[in-house]
């Protein structure tokens, strides 16, 4: 009986952990693919600068407000450019980015399809 | 028929490497900001500093007026630095200069206000530095040149004699 009480106790602690967690998981997700401006090589999420700390704070304030992630992103990226986000959108600057490994995957493809398949 | 396919594929790759490279060599890696204008301005309402009243964005922006927005605070060195030029901005009646206090408290930015002089006509305050970001800004300072409710200039980084001139001329 024992056992099981402290069972019941632990999973109960474990289960409030979870849900702690849970409440900033958006805003996390969010934070993560923000750049922070002002730092090196970290995310909104990661730094704890001046910036960042107002963009999380931000963030919120606009969660709050019901907008959706990508309406947040569009927010920010009208404000700062695509550098703000990781993960950057199809444009001009980008094309090479997003083509050069579908590119060399297709042509990749071609030559193993001419030297290994067509020689059978 | 295979002969041929491995030598053009070899140029072409040592072509797309060469246009990689050569597009990216004239590019610097230091991040510069990206001074995007013509946005326009932000709609929010704030607590004012010294006037202890809320006021909104229309209150404060009016159209066909130049308008220049000025984020400080009394911890912040190079804003002493720009405050001069400030100052003798503020003597121009074209143009009219609103501060937004950064981060600050109440206690010293009016101290530093009563030491250096008060170039602003209205101080809005940001206490948590949301407001800054909603105006793209990216710390203290930083100067942006408001008219018709647009930002048609941005200048990060304290301002200095030559961008006193380029003001000046802006507003003309």
């Amino acid at each position: 009986m024992k056992i099981f009480k402290n069972f019941v106790i632990i999973f109960l602690l474990m289960t409030i952990n979870n849900l702690n967690a849970n409440e900033n998981s958006e805003r996390n997700e969010i934070t993560k693919n923000l750049r922070c401006l002002i730092c090196q090589g970290q995310s909104v999420y990661d730094s704890d600068s001046d910036f960042a700390n107002s963009m999380k704070i931000l963030v919120d304030k606009k969660l709050d407000k019901g907008l959706s992630e990508k309406e947040i992103y569009i927010y920010f990226k009208e404000k700062y450019g695509d550098w703000i986000l990781y993960d950057p959108g199809l444009n001009k600057n980008t094309y090479l980015l997003w083509l050069l490994p579908i590119l060399i995957f297709v042509f990749g493809g071609a030559i193993i399809f001419k030297s290994f398949i067509l020689k059978k | 028929m295979k002969n041929k396919l491995i030598p053009y594929s070899i140029i072409l790759i040592f072509l797309i490497i060469f246009a990689v490279f050569y597009k990216s060599l004239k590019d610097t890696n230091i991040y510069t900001p990206e001074t995007k204008i013509n946005n326009d301005i932000p709609i929010f309402s704030a607590d004012l500093l010294l006037l202890n009243e809320n006021s909104t964005s229309i209150e404060i922006f009016e159209l066909d007026k130049f308008y220049l927005l000025n984020i400080w605070a009394s911890w912040c060195v190079p804003c002493r630095d720009e405050h001069p030029i400030l100052m003798s901005l503020s003597k121009n009646n074209k143009l009219t200069i609103i501060g937004m206090n950064y981060k600050d408290n109440k206690k010293n930015a009016k101290s530093f206000l009563d030491e250096l002089g008060n170039p602003y006509e209205k101080i809005i305050l940001d206490k948590n530095g949301t407001n800054s970001i909603e105006w793209g800004a990216f710390g203290v300072p930083e100067t942006f040149i408001i008219y018709n409710n647009k930002i048609i200039k941005k200048y990060i980084g304290p301002l200095n004699q030559e961008l006193l001139i380029e003001i000046q001329k802006i507003i003309k």
